[in-house]
């Protein structure tokens, strides 16, 4: 009696084609996903149903749950001038090497009465240790300051008003205190902004609120 | 699952005293860096999915003294912000001698079907809502208000933030010390 002998097959298999696709994917995935905006601080943004999406190159006043506030100056095209528009606006008498430094700062955290000991600094300090944009009230809320000189920079290179208030975004941490907040905006209306964003983590809208039937009936439209 | 590759090459002699250099096989188990490449793969899915930032436009109203708003006292709803995620709210205009009655307070949960209410039994044309914040808020307080307000279809112009008049936080702060808000 023969019995049929059944062959061993090795079980391994060939895992170049697999490690190829791998890899492939993950190129593809590096690629093609934007890299996270520059953030002064982390702060932890409230919710919100907007689906909008945040501009980008944006204006970006950050508030931390401190209190403090930082400022972004995201159009790299115009932070030159923003800078020396303010300069001579507010007799800053930064030298020129010293507003080039201040270019190439990601963002402003410092009063600016402190802005030239900052920039003394080599290697720059840690943003926890800095005092932020005073805002404390309407006398000395130096947001206003630095407002201006983007306006008035943007006035000048004939950009509508519009599309600056496109571009201003406020992030806020979920425990900074509302009178921050309040100082923030007292600072934009101050410029005549009355239009601007907030940043937010979108959050999905509850089921069988107003708003959730209204955007059913627009889907079935 | 896959093991190196011996099989070939090696094991065979030609007689004694031919000693021919041993053939190692080039092939290498791959097993890991696949997994390592699935890893990092499913890492980027999900970073760049879960953080997709996204903005709220705001609106503020020109300060101007001359062009005050005129709020019909059955269609305003007054809204506070309190500390320790608190709300309170009431109706009209708050007068002294009904003011316990009117002073209501409630939480962020509930406050949805306040305002909803308030919408179904106004017409619209009068219908406003006025957001007051204490210092005491908070910045996510201020946000989830004006979320709630989108969230029912609460048209825009029909709700603004004022400033808190003394009364008002006074009121709160005896609110939140009967209460034990802390």
């Amino acid at each position: 009696m023969g019995r049929a002998k059944i062959p061993r097959k090795s079980t391994s298999i060939d895992m170049t084609a697999m490690c190829d696709v791998a890899f492939l994917l993950l190129t593809f995935f590096i690629l093609a996903t934007k890299q996270k905006p520059p953030e002064a601080v982390a702060v932890i943004a409230p919710t919100s149903v907007s689906s909008k999406a945040a501009p980008e190159k944006s204006f970006l006043i950050t508030l931390t749950k401190e209190g403090k506030c930082f400022l972004i100056l995201g159009d790299d095209t115009k932070k030159k001038e923003i800078l020396s528009d303010l300069n001579t606006t507010k007799g800053l008498g930064l030298s020129e090497t010293e507003l080039g430094k201040l270019n190439k700062l990601s963002f402003i955290g410092v009063p600016l009465g402190q802005l030239k000991g900052l920039l003394a600094i080599d290697g720059g300090v840690a943003p926890d240790k800095m005092a932020g944009i005073p805002i404390i009230d309407s006398t000395n809320n130096e947001l206003v300051d630095w407002l201006r000189s983007i306006s008035n920079v943007y006035a000048a290179s004939g950009t509508i008003q519009r599309d600056l208030e496109d571009k201003i975004v406020i992030k806020g941490d979920n425990l900074a205190k509302y009178p921050a907040f309040k100082n923030v905006k007292y600072a934009l209306k101050k410029n005549s902004i009355f239009k601007f964003k907030i940043a937010t983590n979108s959050e999905t809208v509850p089921p069988g609120s107003e708003l959730y039937i209204q955007n059913q009936e627009n889907k079935a439209k | 699952m896959a093991e190196m590759d011996t099989s070939s090459g090696g094991g065979h002699k030609k007689g004694p005293g031919v000693k021919k250099p041993k053939k190692l096989s080039t092939r290498i188990d791959l097993t890991p860096m696949v997994d390592l490449g699935f890893l990092l793969i499913t890492f980027f899915v999900f970073t760049t999915t879960m953080s997709k930032p996204t903005a709220m436009n705001m609106n503020e109203p020109k300060d101007d003294p001359d062009n005050q708003l005129k709020v019909k006292n059955s269609g305003a709803m007054t809204i506070l912000l309190g500390k320790g995620d608190q709300v309170y709210y009431y109706m009209g205009e708050l007068l002294p001698e009904t003011m316990s009655q009117q002073f209501k307070s409630t939480n962020f949960r509930d406050i949805r079907q306040v305002i909803l209410d308030k919408k179904k039994g106004t017409p619209i044309g009068d219908l406003m809502y006025i957001i007051k914040s204490d210092k005491e808020a908070t910045f996510k307080n201020a946000i989830d208000i004006l979320d709630e307000m989108s969230i029912n279809a609460v048209p825009p112009g029909h709700y603004a933030e004022v400033d808190m008049s003394d009364t008002e936080a006074e009121l709160i702060r005896l609110t939140e010390q009967a209460n034990g808000i802390k």
